[in-house]
């Protein structure tokens, strides 16, 4: 798998990582990991959320130090100590979080760092990045403020800081987790730019579409352990996809037909304001019954926010009634809403679903602690807190260092988001309400996560689904609720729609013959 | 586990550099820092008298320690412990002196009215920070102010004695916190019931926050509210009733003080125990049982000043110079924990490249 090609001519390594290893307390982020990028490739590094990916690049880059193994950079034996080592053997990073200063413009958080003597020379140094940003397509007005540019900018001056520095090796942290499908097109472009003027990248991600567009090879961890190095040419998705996540996977869920049954949710008329005290929901009016999963799609801010937070109890309608099988929802406060079987799966799972702080035990009592068998008299008990939190990870699979001691903030992503899925699932809820389900997780934990809800419908539960992901609301939904500025659109049959329709309506424009 | 073994070594390791620098401190003032710590701690232990004294102070320091960190705790700052605690002592004064019952009673309604008005004390802030998004911090040092000028008039007004104008009366034996047996005991010292109310104090937060049902939510609100509102937990009301714990806790410090060390009550004067009770939850690491740790080591150090004053050249200031050394390394405590960890790891590297097995835990 390394040094030459069956036959060709020996190929140079730019970086080579051989047996790496890296423990945190309670996990081993990184077990005999190898990568080894050769020059002027684009080489993807494909895992799981937590599979380890961060911290073997922030390893390349000095920002961890290795608890084994060698690395090499153009075939001689290095220590990388610190970031400025990492930028003196030509390596830089784009991170997950960018690192710039808002009220700077993009020349001074370039040379930030950089600068050389005490006074700069701002327009030397303008003119080196003008010139670089024309070279690689980069497309930069250099004497932007920060906090005037999008979020695709800002990654471009990130780019260019590193350009700046003379990179050779570019190594970019998932850096499509927060671009539009515009955005994304135009830095894979800019990326193939790189690479044909000379520049190495390493490129970390868990969606495979990107990779499949731009990356020459890619290598694949699971759990830590490098599984593999393939040529993406010669790889299907899918075949990526089983190695990443360890299993086949389908990206389509299987599901029989619906078989609806009685109403569970009527929402009726329901007006409610938003935060700019405007109506955000306007006379909405949506059913949902037993047995069967209701799409509400919509672009973001139309309502469903609003919706969610109304069904919830968090926030009082201005009029119009909710009812969970005939009984009333509007006097109730949210517990009792909770006690009389609706379940919430939030958009913002660190905001409102974790307390980071608590245990992952504690944090799946967190709404039933009161409640025997959990508690007795007002005192906690902990046999069965812990046996609780137990099956539920169990059920759900959701991998933490110390089991359910384990604090929920160290818990990856698609972990946290597992054991809230399970808190909320547990206990048969008659009504669940996902809201963003799989927003940031990689494909095995979507795919889990998706069969789950379908399990859910398919033991006769309803289930309402809140997604700005089409292709999520066309995976699930048995019936799509289209929703443009707080206002029904129309209720469709999945079979009997496309997503070009839908989005039609996202947009606003009816259906010819709709309602 | 692990946690709580770092937070112990932190804390003693901010002890040990406290006692450093007032070393240094009485050296350079050409003092004998043995000598010093050796009168220090023999005017806080020397006999069973002098040790009575120190957990009469402790007693206080514990109870308003055990308030800053409770409020902690639950996700709240309190700075108010000494307003709380002139509430608490102004209640409980004012049922010992016009109240007549049997003692067991009398004791009991004293220790009642001290607790409900701190914990009056510490509604407003609460209820201000829960519906107005008021921060405590604000809330709690005015309410230490209104506190001082109530004391003010109140105690002239309704309370004085017969001669001066400036104090309440004496609280009357039948309603003191001092006992005959615990005098008997300790030889005539300051020592009263308070130390058992803060025992049981200590014991009872302990029990509240490790617990039951009432601290793990008060707990969850105070880490991250919105998830707590999301599990349905009743997030405004909890707060208030958090921040009513924690003035009901710095008020039985009042009754402990005003009752039972002061055997009266003073205008004009805003008790620093307020204060020291952020540095006793500090050092403590906002643990119960840790707090009443700190508070007996603080204790020490508040009875003992006077002694080492006596006996050497050293002036008292010194042992307040080492606790405001202490509670400096203390709040510093994250770059104190981490040069304990990394010396840890250091150390379990160099075991293990010794060892052939290697990684072996
Ligand atoms: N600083 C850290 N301290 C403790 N554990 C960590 C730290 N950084 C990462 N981990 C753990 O190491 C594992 C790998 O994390 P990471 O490298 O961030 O994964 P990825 O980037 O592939 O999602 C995870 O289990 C994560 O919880
Ligand atoms: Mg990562």
């Amino acid at each position: 798998m390394s040094g030459t090609l069956k036959g060709g001519p020996p190929v140079e390594h730019i970086v080579e990582m051989l047996n790496i290893r890296k423990e945190f307390p309670g996990v081993v982020a990184n077990d005999d990991v190898t990568l080894q990028v050769r020059s002027g490739e684009i080489h993807a590094l494909l895992g799981e959320n937590g599979a380890g990916k961060t911290t073997l690049m922030r390893i390349l880059f000095g920002l961890y130090r290795p608890d084994g193994g060698t690395i090499r950079i153009r075939g001689r034996e290095v220590r990388i100590a610190d970031p400025n080592a990492a930028n003196g053997l030509g390596i830089g990073m784009v991170h997950q979080h960018f690192q710039l200063v808002h009220n700077f413009t993009v020349t001074e958080n370039i040379i930030l760092g950089n600068e050389g003597s005490f006074v700069p020379d701002l327009a030397g140094a303008a003119r080196k990045i003008g010139a670089l940003s024309k070279r690689y397509g980069l497309n930069i007005d250099v004497n932007a403020r920060i906090e005037d540019v999008s979020v695709g900018m800002q990654q471009r001056v990130e780019i260019l800081k590193m350009l700046y520095r003379d990179a050779e090796l570019l190594i970019f942290d998932e850096p499509t987790s927060m671009l539009t499908p515009q955005e994304i097109a135009e830095l894979m472009g800019i990326m193939k730019n790189l690479v044909r003027e000379g520049k190495s990248i390493i490129l970390i991600t868990h969606k495979l579409r990107e990779i499949q567009a731009v990356a020459d090879r890619c290598t694949v961890i699971r759990r830590g352990k490098r599984i593999g190095t393939v040529d993406v040419k010669e790889t299907s998705q899918q075949e990526m996809a089983s190695m990443m996540v360890g299993r086949e996977v389908s990206f389509k869920v299987l599901k029989k037909p619906a078989s609806p049954g009685e109403v569970v949710l009527e929402v009726e008329n329901l007006s409610v304001l938003g935060s700019r005290k405007h109506r955000a929901l306007k006379d909405f009016s949506l059913q949902v019954r037993s047995g069967e999963i209701v799409g509400l799609a919509g672009v973001e801010g139309n309502g469903q926010a609003e919706l969610v937070e109304a069904l919830t109890g968090l926030k009082r309608p201005l009029s119009g009634t909710m009812a969970l099988r005939g009984r009333r929802l509007n006097p109730l406060s949210r517990r009792e809403r909770i006690e009389l079987g609706i379940a919430h799966i939030p958009e913002d799972r660190q905001k409102h679903g974790l307390v980071l702080e608590f245990s992952l035990g504690e944090n799946m009592i967190l709404k039933n602690y009161y409640r025997p068998p959990f508690s007795r008299r007002g005192f906690l008990r902990f046999d069965r807190i812990r046996e609780h939190g137990e099956r539920i990870i169990g059920l759900f699979d959701v991998r933490s260092g110390r089991g359910v001691d384990s604090p929920a903030g160290d818990l990856s992503g698609g972990n946290q988001q597992k054991a809230i899925v399970g808190r909320e699932m547990d206990g048969d809820p008659d009504l669940l309400i996902a809201v963003q389900p799989t927003r940031g997780l990689d494909v095995g934990a979507i795919e889990y996560i998706h069969r789950r809800l379908v399990e859910q419908r398919d033991r006769g539960k309803a289930v309402l689904l809140v997604s700005l992901e089409l292709d999520e609301i066309f995976n699930l939904s048995d019936r799509i609720v289209v929703v443009s500025g707080g206002e029904v659109m129309d209720v469709v049959n999945v079979e009997e729609t496309d997503e070009d329709e839908v989005g039609l309506m996202m947009a606003g424009v009816r259906r010819e013959g709709g309602r | 586990m692990k946690r709580r073994d770092d937070i112990l070594v932190t804390s003693l390791l901010a002890v040990l550099l406290g006692l450093v620098a007032g070393a240094l401190l009485m050296a350079a003032i050409g003092g004998d820092p043995l000598e010093g710590y050796t009168f220090l701690i023999k005017g806080g232990l020397m006999n069973i008298e002098r040790i009575g004294n120190t957990l009469a102070t402790a007693a206080n320091l514990t109870l308003t320690g055990l308030s800053v960190a409770f409020a902690f705790r639950t996700g709240l700052f309190n700075i108010g412990a000494a307003g709380q605690m002139l509430a608490g002592g102004l209640c409980s004064t004012a049922v010992a002196l016009l109240v007549s019952a049997p003692r067991p009673l009398l004791l009991a309604l004293t220790i009642l009215a001290g607790f409900l008005g701190g914990a009056l004390w510490g509604f407003l802030p609460g209820y201000l920070k829960a519906r107005f998004n008021v921060h405590e911090v604000v809330a709690t040092i005015m309410m230490n102010w209104i506190a001082y000028w109530t004391v003010y008039y109140i105690v002239p007004a309704r309370l004085k004695g017969a001669y001066l104008e400036t104090e309440s009366a004496l609280i009357p034996a039948a309603a003191s916190l001092k006992t005959r047996w615990l005098d008997a005991l300790f030889e005539g010292s300051y020592i009263n019931l308070g130390i058992l109310i803060a025992i049981v104090s200590v014991l009872a937060v302990h029990i509240l926050l490790k617990r039951t049902t009432l601290g793990f939510e008060l707990q969850a609100v105070g880490y991250n509210r919105h998830a707590a509102e999301s599990a349905g937990i009743r997030v405004e009301r909890d707060m208030v009733l958090s921040m009513m714990i924690a003035g009901g806790l710095a008020g039985l410090a009042g009754v402990s003080f005003y009752t039972g060390y002061a055997s009266n009550m003073q205008i004009g004067v805003l008790p620093s125990q307020g204060f020291d009770g952020i540095a006793v939850a500090l050092l403590g690491a906002t643990e119960p049982l840790g707090v009443f740790a700190s508070a007996l080591f603080f204790g020490v150090l508040h009875s003992g000043k006077g002694f080492m004053n006596a006996m050497t050249e050293i002036p008292p200031e010194i042992s307040d110079t080492i606790i405001a050394t202490i509670i400096y390394f203390t709040a510093t405590s994250v770059l104190i924990g981490r040069l304990w960890r990394g010396w840890r790891r250091k150390n379990a590297k160099r075991r293990a490249k010794a060892s052939p097995e290697g990684e072996g835990a």
